[in-house]
């Protein structure tokens, strides 16, 4: 028997949906399309068959996720999972975090600074860069939002480059979007 | 009605060849993408069983739980000034009053805006019991998640542009 999952964890769990997804038989030309869904490509998850309800912004979705956590130059690739690990605790999206914070791990082979993040969120004792980076994600993730200007100072003091900024603000800004699907639309599983 | 411009542009205001006008044009596709998906959540070719001013409402109220003025103003503006339905529904002093189906929408809006980590299954059996269907509540759920990552969004940008 599977049990919901409310702890953080680096375990990625399986993601059980609230509403029903997508009968792909009854799906129309514009679905199958935003789906990418052709005879030799036909898995599709739950989570997208979910969001294939909505196919109209579901064709954005993926290029848009692609280009602000993999485009090309200013912040890394880890920097950026931690904008969305700090957004996932915020808004408690216990799937999303496992997802993106076990990315982190897998990019730098360190288990450290997760660990010190679930564990005690902005109290954590690390790095000044990688602090300044999450302590912003995490307020700008708050509701209303609580970045401040000495948030942003504090960037700008750690050597991000504004392209590093903007790369930040739109990782966890993305995170505040997907966690308010996979959290409410369904829950993370596991035995 | 609605605006085809870029909304963050014009929300932002970022000075056009400022230093941070060039950052913002390095992700040009991003913001590009944004604009297009905003089209798809406020103003959808087929709304599905939620209409344009009330999604144009929801994303009022989204605006003032996140107590920016600023967006609030631009889907204010967004209903139209005629539809008293409209600005009632972005009343957050409301809460759809005797409408099943509103009232439940609306509290699910304040919800997922405000309080995603509180959200649980409970929260979308309450939808289905006033009659929305699966589709509707998978849109309902991708503007407010939208329009929370687009006041972010601007909200960041904002910080930079105000940067000494």
């Amino acid at each position: 028997m599977k049990k919901t999952v409310h702890e953080f964890t680096t375990k990625i769990p399986e993601w059980k949906p609230y509403v029903a997804p997508l009968d792909l038989s009854q799906a129309t030309p514009e679905q199958l399309e935003a789906l990418k869904v052709t005879p030799s490509n036909t898995k599709v998850s739950d989570y997208v068959l979910v969001l294939a309800h909505d196919v109209e912004t579901l064709q954005h979705r993926t290029p848009l996720f692609n280009g602000i956590m993999y485009n090309r130059g200013g912040l890394s690739r880890a920097e950026r999972e931690i904008g969305a690990v700090a957004a996932s605790i915020v808004n408690r999206c216990v799937y999303c975090a496992a997802v993106h914070a076990s990315r982190y791990n897998q990019l730098t082979k360190s288990e450290t600074v997760v660990d010190a993040l679930f564990a005690v969120g902005m109290d954590a004792q690390i790095e000044p860069r990688l602090k300044a980076i999450f302590n912003f994600a995490f307020n700008l993730s708050k509701c209303p939002p609580e970045a401040n200007d000495k948030d942003m100072q504090a960037l700008v003091d750690a050597g991000l480059s504004k392209e590093e900024i903007l790369d930040l603000i739109l990782s966890s800004s993305l995170f505040g979007w997907a966690n308010r699907l996979m959290h409410t639309l369904g829950e993370p599983l596991s035995d | 009605m609605l605006q085809l411009e870029d909304v963050i542009a014009t929300i932002t205001g970022i000075d056009r060849g400022s230093a941070l006008a060039e950052a913002v044009n390095g992700r040009a596709d991003i913001m590009s993408l944004t604009q297009q998906t905003y089209v798809a959540a406020l103003h959808p070719t087929d709304p599905g069983g939620l209409s344009y001013v009330e999604r144009a409402a929801f994303a009022c109220r989204i605006s003032v739980l996140n107590s920016d003025r600023e967006f609030e103003a631009h889907f204010h503006n967004l209903i139209g000034e005629n539809d008293a339905s409209g600005a009632r529904i972005a009343d957050i002093g409301f809460d759809g009053g005797d409408d099943v189906r509103l009232s439940a929408l609306i509290r699910h809006v304040d919800l997922v805006a405000q309080n995603p980590k509180n959200a649980t299954e409970g929260d979308i059996k309450r939808l289905q019991a006033a009659g929305v269907s699966d589709a509707d509540i998978v849109r309902l759920s991708e503007l407010v998640a939208f329009v929370s990552y687009q006041i972010r969004v601007a909200a960041g940008l904002r910080l930079m542009r105000d940067l000494a």
